[in-house]
């Protein structure tokens, strides 16, 4: 079979699903609708799965995060409220006594109302120690960090995220020197962030970073009666060439004993690793992605038996035709050929379509819901693979039906 | 007239079985045709006319007999080679035109190219020309629901030439037209033959029939006469 006679075959597909229109269209609104959802899905999917992968990227995989209270084996922290928080003792211990912790620091964090001038934001306040900045990069585009001097006594100076620069003061001005009330507390601003994104649906750069004492003594201590030297969560950096899980095996020890829990007992803080979170994540896109392999299927599926019913239809209602290209000298093949060209043709146009559509859904999807989408090379590809081969699955039958009739009975069909 | 026949039927016989009861549709056919001859077939309805075309014209086979064409059998033939056969050698004319509707006259007569397997260089070109033999080549464009009942039958044998086949086989083919058209039909028959086709018409008409140099009667799926005659000139 030479290039003139598949162009040739394609052309009479075309023409005979043109005589169609309608019901061509209504036939392959399966494939459209099914290839259309995988894409959405798909792109959503890998969206949702580089927004996560970036934000892990931001937070650092080599970093451990200590949080007090114990964790529920399905995963789920309990008891926060109840267990005792972790102190600078804890800290401080930990610093002391784990081999390879490069730097580490407190994390309070508390809701707040920002006030400059006549403005007034409410957003985060993140109170944390000097080191902070050295456990998770965060680089700034004006002024300056804070001090470990500041920290110690408490000082009022704030940093403050790309968020509540945008919403407090005019583009192109400079915070830095600004007087900033927070939570009716005057503070001098230092320094501003750079933009560091979405995290988990809540935007990072919505924030304010103030030494941790102040924020202790002066924001948001007041819920931690309890220990007054309360850090929040702790974060530390492994540094290079330390071993994240056996890093993390020795913290754990060291509180265990400063924080006297028996051997035997639960802890009762829980230390997490942003690595292991995105392992769990990755097996989550596993299975995920298992999920959409088999929506997609499922939908091709529903879409190629409607291909193969109407193919059949098209077959029995053709017969004469087919009689007839057989009396003037058509082959069996020749006849499966046309018939696969045109299911195939059929299947193609619907997956173009529907790829047109998920694209097109998928945009409107990031455009409206802010989402983060990804559409893949690899996943247009085989939308398009997957929809031909559809059509060569569900034709084939249909197409064998028509090349196997017997040219007289054919011709003489009513 | 010496040589090897171009067709040859040998003790046909063709049995249709439907339900209990079989059909004889064809009787111990014996008959030979030779290139160039222009042959009538008339007889009554049901005596087999269409069940002997379709089975020179290698649509059918027969029940029992030997069919050779060009000096092969088709018994021996597989479907791919009867489609070459069909192809290559034989153009049909149907009674009912058989063209494909919403289908323009030159892509109905190239149908037959697409299948072949000596096709000439440009399609296009070889349909325009077999439609101009029938004097369409102002109508290449027209679907067959925009020709009258003649024209749809000249498109047919334009379809049945284009391959230049050498033998047509044309089962009632002014069935369904007028006497004029049934005229200018057979005068272009005339004409083909002349040029050295050779020609088997099924007809119920007489002065259809009279066209041929050679007429079959039929009765009751057997041949019941075989007699030369002289074309009435037109
Ligand atoms: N497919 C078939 N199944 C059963 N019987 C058939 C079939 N085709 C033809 N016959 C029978 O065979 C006989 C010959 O039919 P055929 O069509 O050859 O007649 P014909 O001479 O062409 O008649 P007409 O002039 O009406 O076209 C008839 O009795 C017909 O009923
Ligand atoms: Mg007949």
């Amino acid at each position: 079979m030479n290039l003139q006679t598949v162009a040739e075959f394609i052309r009479l597909a075309l023409t005979a699903l043109r005589l169609n229109k309608l019901r061509s269209v209504l036939t392959a609104l399966g494939i459209i609708i099914g290839v259309a959802s995988v894409i959405v899905m798909e792109a959503i999917g890998s969206g949702a799965a580089i927004a996560m992968q970036q934000q892990i990227a931001s937070l650092g995989t080599n970093v451990l995060n200590v949080m007090a209270g114990s964790m529920r084996i399905g995963g789920r922290q309990l008891g926060v409220g109840g267990a005792v928080p972790l102190s600078e003792k804890d800290l401080r211990v930990i610093r002391e006594r784990v081999p390879g912790i490069a730097a580490i620091s407190g994390q309070l964090n508390g809701s707040v109302t920002a006030v400059y001038g006549a403005a007034n934001w409410s957003t985060q306040v993140s109170g944390v120690h000097a080191e902070y900045f050295d456990v998770r990069p965060w680089p700034l585009v004006a002024g300056r960090y804070f001090t470990a001097a500041e920290v110690a006594s408490g000082a009022r100076v704030a940093i403050i995220g790309a968020s509540v620069r945008r919403e407090l003061f005019a583009a192109g001005t400079d915070p830095t020197g600004e007087l900033l009330r927070i939570g009716n507390v005057p503070f001098e601003i230092i320094g501003a962030l750079g933009v560091r994104g979405q995290s988990g649906g809540n935007d990072a750069d919505d924030v304010i970073i103030v030494p941790l004492t102040t924020a202790r003594s002066r924001l948001v201590g007041r819920g931690f009666a309890t220990v007054p030297d309360a850090v929040g969560n702790i974060a530390a950096r492994v540094a290079d060439g330390y071993d994240l899980a056996e890093t993390q095996g020795a913290v754990s020890a060291v509180l265990r004993k400063q924080r006297r829990v028996n051997p035997g007992e639960e802890d009762n803080f829980t230390i997490r690793n942003f690595a292991s979170l995105l392992q769990t994540r990755n097996e989550q896109q596993k299975t995920l992605s298992y999920l959409l392999a088999t929506t997609a299927a499922m939908s091709l599926l529903v879409g190629g038996i409607g291909i193969m019913n109407i193919m059949l239809v098209s077959v029995t209602e053709r017969t004469r035709e087919i009689g007839l290209r057989m009396a003037v000298g058509a082959r069996g093949i020749d006849v499966l050929a046309q018939f696969l060209t045109e299911a195939i043709l059929l299947c193609l146009a619907g997956g173009l379509v529907g790829l047109a559509l998920g694209v097109g859904i998928t945009v409107a999807i990031a455009y409206v819901a802010g989402w983060t989408v990804s559409i893949g090379i690899g996943t247009v590809a085989l939308a398009i693979l997957a929809s031909a081969a559809v059509g060569i699955l569900f034709g084939f039958v249909p197409a064998r039906r028509a090349a196997r009739l017997n040219p007289i009975d054919a011709l003489r069909y009513e | 007239m010496a040589g090897q026949p171009l067709i040859a039927a040998r003790h046909l016989d063709k049995t249709y079985q439907l339900g209990e009861q079989q059909v004889q549709a064809l009787r111990d056919v014996s008959f030979e045709v030779m290139p160039g001859e222009f042959v009538a077939i008339m007889g009554p309805s049901g005596s087999g006319k269409s069940t002997l075309m379709n089975i020179i014209g290698a649509l059918d086979t027969p029940s029992g007999g030997v069919m050779e064409i060009d000096g092969a059998a088709v018994a021996g033939m597989n479907s791919d080679q009867l489609a070459d056969l069909r192809n290559r050698t034989i153009g049909f004319v149907f009674q009912q035109f058989n063209l494909l509707r919403r289908t323009t006259a030159l892509d109905n007569v190239k149908l037959p190219l697409l299948y072949s397997r000596q096709r000439p260089p440009d399609l296009n070109e070889a349909a325009c020309a077999s439609l101009e033999l029938v004097n369409l080549g102002d109508r290449l464009h027209h679907q067959p629901s925009q020709l009258s009942g003649g024209q749809q039958q000249r498109v047919a044998i334009a379809r049945a030439l284009v391959n230049s086949p050498r033998l047509i086989l044309a089962d009632e083919p002014t069935g369904a037209l007028d006497t004029q058209t049934s005229g200018e039909i057979m005068a272009l028959f005339t004409r083909l033959n002349a040029a050295g086709l050779t020609i088997i018409v099924v007809t119920h008409e007489p002065e259809v029939a009279a066209y041929a140099h050679r007429l079959l009667r039929m009765r009751d799926g057997r041949i019941v006469s075989d007699e030369r005659t002289v074309a009435a000139s037109h």
